[in-house]
């Protein structure tokens, strides 16, 4: 009976062939660490932000009168209301957290090299996708900071020679920043740019399927077809889509349940620490929150610090840094441009850093030290040391790059072990 | 199936000709979407010009209104402010006004029509924050043996009492002077010059 409907739909949709070759048989590489837990947890995260949005939106009104006394509604009224917010709201920041970690992982594994190009420069449009989204969706609440952050953002376009003062305008659909734009923000915020997300995410896995997955060691584990002795094959049963194409190594398991088991205790851990910002630090003391942003949107009166969150901060530090405000802007959109750009300007063969140069090692730790400092930076307010400071930041921000290029061509690295370690 | 022979160049001219008209097609169904996010009318309206009475301003003092809300500062300069403002101008960035920062009448040093009123948009041209009136020597703070400005808490900007940006601070340019005209001697109309309304 059961046999006969699943039979039944198979016949007409391929579900059961879908599961299999994506998650029942697909081939992962056994020694994945907990490096490799962020792609599940930032699928996870995606899924909380549009299930708490919808249920926002069932309370919230997208207009500049109503707004704020509208998230008061949600926070003090609806039931439950504040835990859908704070689970929106720490979600928001939860994502940056496993998404930047998640984009470390691949580049002290190499896992945007070659053939994974494509899967780094989808992960950059999801990257990008989401700082569009986290930006408007600050708007939103329409507090002090939504509107000076709003201001401070859009007016980056008023930058860019002869057409940015129309530009600006015509994004804020007013002279300034006004309802006009809060309604824009909340239909891009919940229609639009979640499709987008939704979309580039299916492309980001069909694109890492397609190619499979890297591993600690960055060592391919699949071979040319009749490359391999029986008894180097694996012994699971992995999907012929696979197994027709190449001969896979006898380093892998099933994604289910293997891989799936793993992400799950990282997901526990995860739930731990997210559950305990969400009921005991939702503002996590003004950096998810920030204090501004419970007193209403005023046009005349500027706060006395404006910050971007926490997420934005390196990339408004190295803005801050360049005394020209088109350059500025223009420093900022390369610092994304830079990483997006990763996998062409690394030209070394060798994908992890355990196989790489000591100067390599060096190099991804302080590039990963200086984002840190450079959003210490741009999420503090103005000092004397600080300008100087982030512009050495800067400096050494993209120098990072410059350097990787120019070691990667002839790198000093240590040989490949033919199949995983360990 | 026609048995005719292929005209692979009617094909082409064809698909060309399929292809642009579809093009215009697209663009024009595209204009409204576009056009749609440009100021309503409503938004228009709203930012029509504003009539302020500047009767009741003392010295010194710095009257905040709104114009396409945007706070507009209509500043009483002392002749001392006035004098200052003559002595600074190695500091800064474009003290003739070079850039088309104001209507041509207030290309001068001052950046007014009358000398004794400064009329400008309190808005940081860095990133569009409001800066602080600074006076009777706190300013001296921000820029040695000037004591009065404008500084901006957000990322530090500095203008004096002409709106002119100091050298050195994220701001490019000097504050932007609005269209006004003066009705009679009390009444200022922002948003208009006269003859251009």
């Amino acid at each position: 009976m059961w046999q006969n409907l699943l039979d039944w739909i198979e016949y007409r949709i391929p579900m059961m062939r879908v599961a299999k070759m994506h998650a029942i048989e697909y081939p992962a590489p056994k020694n994945m660490n907990f490096w490799y837990v962020f792609g599940f947890l930032a699928t996870i995260v995606l899924v909380n932000q549009i299930v708490t949005g919808i249920w926002l939106t069932m309370s919230f009104e997208p207009s500049a009168e109503r707004a704020f006394a509208s998230v008061e509604y949600i926070m003090r009224e609806v039931e439950y209301g504040y835990i859908l917010r704070y689970m929106h709201s720490t979600g928001a920041s939860a994502f940056f957290i496993v998404v930047y970690l998640h984009m470390f992982r691949g580049m002290i594994y190499g896992s945007y090299q070659k053939p994974r190009e494509l899967i780094w420069l989808f992960g950059m449009f999801i990257y990008l996708a989401l700082m569009a989204e986290a930006f408007m969706g600050y708007v939103l609440p329409w507090g002090q900071m939504s509107y000076w952050g709003a201001q401070v953002i859009v007016s980056l376009f008023g930058a860019i020679p002869v057409i940015g003062e129309d530009l600006v305008i015509w994004i804020q659909g007013d002279y300034v920043i006004s309802g006009a734009t809060l309604n824009r923000f909340f239909a891009l915020h919940v229609i639009a740019l979640p499709l987008v997300l939704v979309i580039l995410v299916f492309l980001h896995i069909v694109a890492l399927h397609e190619v499979g997955s890297n591993n600690p060691d960055g060592v391919e584990v699949k071979r040319k077809k009749g490359s391999l002795k029986e008894e180097e094959k694996t012994k699971f049963k992995m999907h012929e889509y696979y197994t027709n194409k190449y001969d896979i190594v006898d380093d892998v398991v099933p994604f289910f349940p293997h891989i799936v088991l793993k992400d799950l205790v990282a997901f526990a851990v995860f739930l731990l620490g997210f559950c305990y910002i969400l009921f005991f630090k939702p503002e996590m003391g003004g950096y998810f929150l920030e204090a501004p942003n419970f007193e209403i949107a005023n046009p005349l009166k500027t706060p006395e610090h404006i910050f971007p969150v926490w997420y934005f901060t390196p990339f408004y530090a190295i803005l801050k840094a360049i005394p020209d405000k088109l350059f500025g802007v223009i420093a900022m959109f390369l610092a994304i441009i830079m990483l997006a750009l990763l996998p062409w300007v690394d030209r070394g063969k060798v994908r992890s850093w355990r196989y790489r140069c000591g100067l390599h090692k060096v190099n991804l730790l302080v590039f990963a030290a200086v984002f840190v400092f450079l959003g210490y930076l741009g999420g503090t307010p103005q000092a004397g040391w600080k300008v100087l400071a982030s512009q050495i930041a800067t400096i050494m921000y993209f120098a990072f790059f410059v350097l990787l290029w120019m070691y990667s061509k002839n790198e000093n690295t240590k040989p490949l072990p033919e199949r995983i370690t360990k | 199936m026609s048995n005719a022979p292929v005209d692979n160049n009617r094909r082409r001219f064809l698909t060309i000709a399929t292809s642009v008209v579809g093009a215009v097609g697209v663009a024009g169904a595209a204009v409204p979407f576009i056009a749609s996010w440009n100021p309503s009318a409503r938004a228009k309206a709203a930012g029509a010009d504003v009539e302020v009475d500047i009767s009741k301003v003392e010295p010194g003092q710095l009257l905040r209104v709104e114009w396409r809300s945007k706070p507009v500062w209509i500043v009483r300069r002392t002749p001392e402010i006035l004098e200052a403002l003559g002595k600074h101008e190695d500091q800064l960035r474009d003290p003739g006004s070079e850039e088309p920062q104001q209507p041509e009448f207030a290309k001068n040093r001052y950046r007014s029509m009358k000398e004794e009123y400064l009329v400008a948009v309190g808005i940081c041209t860095h990133l569009g924050c409001s800066p602080q009136h600074i006076k009777d020597g706190a300013f001296e703070e921000q820029v040695e043996g000037v004591r009065d400005g404008f500084y901006c808490p957000c990322h530090g900007s500095k203008f004096d009492m002409a709106g002119r940006v100091f050298q050195g601070v994220p701001a490019p340019l000097n504050l932007v002077i609005p269209p006004y005209q003066y009705l009679d001697d009390n009444l200022i109309l922002i948003g208009s010059e006269a003859g251009a309304a």
